[in-house]
């Protein structure tokens, strides 16, 4: 169905909707590490460091975002196939980032920290909850790069539009900054 | 439309000349009245199960109130319907706590969030300001369905062999966290869960639709500062709502971690019999009360808002007069929203806080009183020599103020942490939510409905029934929630199912006894309203003309009954605020009308 709406505004409203998302997700995870700062006062707090893996997974999303401003520039630029090449690296980093956070999470059990279950600490618990929401919202990201791909791939264009590729590109830098956020977050505690 | 608009592409292409679905749209009944995208229908779905969930969180209260009004008598009808429940005529402890909790939970989340807000976000905000629909008209559908789905989870959590869940409406661990606590602590809590998860994410999608909206899409001349107070009520709600129900989401992702993957967020070593010790360690339940409490008091105000919006428009409307310090009240919610954000602890200061930092948030609760006072001096203010119309509307206009400023001063009594430690958890608080939360949202939502059913259904309410209703209403409620206050002054407490095996409580039996039968009569003095309600959807007296309360606002100048797209041709440009009645010799100018053009009025009202 066509949507109902005109507006007036210079910003397209679903990109408003995208900002006001962002806010939330931010509070959501604004409540997770208050959480993690009154727990951590508490009994029971195991100190433990992150595993290294981390560092190279957080390089991988600084470079995927630089591909994905990349992307967005390209297809602004109307150079379709360097924007197919960008946009297929930027979800392969992506899926490359879960992967290596996957992996970090086994250096964890190898050295003897139990993420869930019994014998568990909530310090390490927390790690897991925290960093498996955001790999959730990065691979979230990802399937929306895939639609964009696949779309990216349609020989008959009704309208060159940059919003869809525009709105794709803020919310991955979000899942990026949200990730550097957190990674310090959990470096300083 | 306007020459100054910029129109994105793929928003808004279809409709640059103009938009209604009579002639633009071939729609089935299934996406007319069921998957629709109109704002419109969309409010009167949110309308329609909001009430539904009334009449049964309603019935649930009826219910523990007979244990409560007649804890040593018999009613042998009640195992003929409730079975197990009712064994031996008699609520049992399991049910009691039951439908407390449920009660709790639907009325606050389901019938005074979802009902209120969102049958009035949805159907005014496009009216009001002037756009064609919402933001993403495709992400409002989804928010309705959302809130279904949770309903039928909510619902289902009643036919589970183990019952739904007990522990109280605020889902404190241990209780919440632990399957072996109460039989309701099983499938029931996970029920529960599931369905608020849904809830949240329905509230969000809704929210994010209605800031946008109000930001975004408003007509030519509608400045912030010419929103009605509806508008304003229902939009400072949706950034409370966005910005809180995500942390309740984030402790619910604790909650279940603790309770299926064996995490020790909130539960401890606890020690149960016949089980033995619990694998946890060092896990604490006050974390989860920092996080539900961060939503569970804007939540208050999320209720709240909507109503204080609608009051204000419905009593400008029928005071015949301009809303007094339209801009302080503006002020005072936005100060409210801000507020909202930092009481949170106000609710647990039982729970062995530092003495210093609970006298930081005594005061920062006590401030929500100065905004609060503001508003209801404005609306005295407004009434003031008025030339008041005394429809249905109005009545529970004037009865959400009286018992805004009941319920509201008993709020002083239970900032205070002095206080409060005396008087917590006892009926004293259930008296005071009741009154200031409950009844006021509730008079704002039948307030709401009275007022705007005409430009639902085109057709009118009965005033007479109305009044009816609304005088049941307001000496009920009063008769029901006044005396609790005194019960919880000598200090009984809440959630007890058999206070009567109290020595210290047996003396209020009888008054319990009064509590309850009035409840009853209150409760079905509503199907009142019911009648009413859907009688006149159907067999109502059909409209005759496109405003009939004489208002000012956009939304009375749609057809009577609107399609899909508000406006048949351009939107309307707004010229003034909506609060200009009794000017000029004018009983009333519509916010369409130019200034100085006021006498060419007619012509186009």
């Amino acid at each position: 169905m066509v949507s109902a709406v005109e507006n007036r505004s210079r910003l397209h409203p679903h990109k408003f909707l995208l900002w006001i998302g962002i806010a939330s997700i931010v509070m959501m995870f604004a409540g997770l590490t208050s959480a993690y700062v009154v727990k951590r006062s508490f009994a029971n707090w195991m100190e433990f460091s992150l595993p290294k893996v981390f560092w190279v997974s957080t390089a991988v999303i600084l470079v995927s975002s630089l591909t994905m401003h990349l992307s967005v520039k390209s297809f602004k630029a109307h150079e379709r196939k360097k924007y197919r090449t960008l946009i297929t690296v930027t979800a392969a980093l992506g899926v490359l980032f879960a992967i290596l956070q996957l992996y970090g999470f086994t250096e964890l059990h190898e050295q003897g920290i139990q993420i869930f279950g019994v014998g568990s600490n909530a310090s390490a618990s927390f790690l897991g909850i925290i960093t498996g929401l955001h790999v959730l919202h990065v691979l979230g990201g990802v399937i929306a790069l895939l639609i964009t791909f696949f779309r990216a791939y349609r020989t008959k264009v009704k309208r060159y539009d940059a919003t869809p590729i525009e709105m794709v590109a803020t919310y991955w830098h979000f899942v990026d900054i949200l990730w550097i956020y957190l990674f310090i977050f959990f470096s300083l505690t | 439309m306007s020459s100054e608009a910029v129109l994105h592409p793929g928003v808004a292409v279809a409709h640059t000349e103009g938009h209604h679905d009579v002639h633009h749209h071939k729609q089935s009944f299934i996406t007319k009245y069921i998957f629709s995208q109109d704002h419109k229908i969309i409010g009167k779905q949110f309308l329609i199960t909001g009430i539904i969930w009334a009449v049964l969180g309603g019935l649930m209260s009826v219910l523990f109130r007979l244990q409560l009004g007649f804890p040593d008598t018999t009613f042998p009808w009640l195992e003929t319907i409730l079975g197990k429940w009712g064994k031996g005529g008699h609520i049992s402890q399991e049910a009691y706590y039951s439908l407390t909790t449920i009660h709790g939970t639907v009325m606050i989340f389901f019938v005074l969030t979802a009902g209120l807000s969102g049958t009035f976000a949805n159907f005014l905000i496009p009216l009001q300001i002037g756009a064609r629909d919402m933001a993403s008209p495709f992400m409002n559908m989804l928010s309705y369905w959302f809130f279904f789905a949770a309903s039928i989870i909510m619902l289902s959590s009643f036919f589970v062999q183990t019952g739904p869940f007990a522990g109280g409406w605020t889902a404190y661990p241990p209780l919440s966290a632990l399957g072996e606590a109460s039989p309701g602590s099983q499938t029931g809590m996970d029920l529960w869960l599931a369905s608020l998860i849904l809830f949240v994410v329905s509230q969000l999608l809704g929210g994010l639709n209605y800031i946008s909206t109000v930001l975004n899409m408003r007509t030519k001349g509608m400045s912030m500062t010419r929103l009605p107070l509806s508008t304003w009520g229902v939009f400072l709600q949706a950034i409370l709502g966005v910005l809180s129900f995500p942390v309740l989401f984030s402790g619910f992702i604790l909650l279940i971690f603790d309770r299926h993957f064996g995490t020790s967020f909130y539960l401890s070593d606890i020690y149960i019999q016949g089980v033995g010790a619990l694998p946890h360690e060092g896990g604490n339940a006050i974390l989860y009360q920092h996080l539900f409490w961060f939503l569970g008091h804007p939540e208050v105000y999320i209720a709240i808002l909507p109503a204080f919006g609608i009051v204000s428009e419905v009593m400008s409307t029928n005071a015949r007069k301009p809303i007094f310090g339209y801009s302080a009240m503006v002020m005072s919610m936005f100060a409210i929203v801000i507020l909202a954000f930092l009481v949170w602890a106000h609710h647990m200061f039982v729970s062995g806080m530092n003495p210093f930092l609970g006298s930081i948030f005594v005061l920062l609760t006590l401030l929500i009183a100065v905004p609060s006072s503001i508003k209801v001096f404005n609306w005295l203010t407004t009434l003031w020599r008025g030339n008041i119309r005394f429809t249905p509307a109005m009545l529970f206009c004037i009865g959400f103020v009286s018992v805004f400023i009941s319920g509201g001063l008993t709020g002083i009594w239970l900032g205070n942490s002095a206080i409060d430690i005396h008087i917590h958890d006892t009926y004293f608080v259930i008296a005071h939510f009741h009154l200031v939360m409950g009844v006021a949202s509730m008079f704002g939502m039948f307030c709401g409905v009275y007022h705007w059913f005409p430009k639902m259904f085109g057709r009118m309410m009965n005033s007479t029934l109305g009044s009816i209703h609304f005088w049941i209403t307001i000496v009920g409620a009063y008769l029901i929630f006044w005396p609790m206050h005194y019960e919880g002054l000598a200090g009984m407490p809440r959630r007890y199912y058999d206070y009567s095996s109290w020595e210290s409580f047996k003396q209020f039996i009888e008054l319990n006894k009064f509590i309850s039968i009035c409840a009853i009569i209150t409760f079905f003095a509503q199907f009142l309203f019911l009648f009413n309600f859907f009688h006149s959807i159907f067999k109502g007296r059909k409209l005759t003309s496109k405003n009939p309360w004489k208002s000012n606002a956009l939304e009375w100048t749609t057809p009577i009954n609107p399609g899909h797209g508000n406006w048949p041709g351009e939107i309307p440009e707004v010229h003034r605020w909506p609060y200009d009645y009794s000017k000029d010799g004018h009983d009333f100018i519509p916010q369409t009308v130019p200034v100085g053009e006021e006498d060419k009025m007619d012509e186009q009202v």
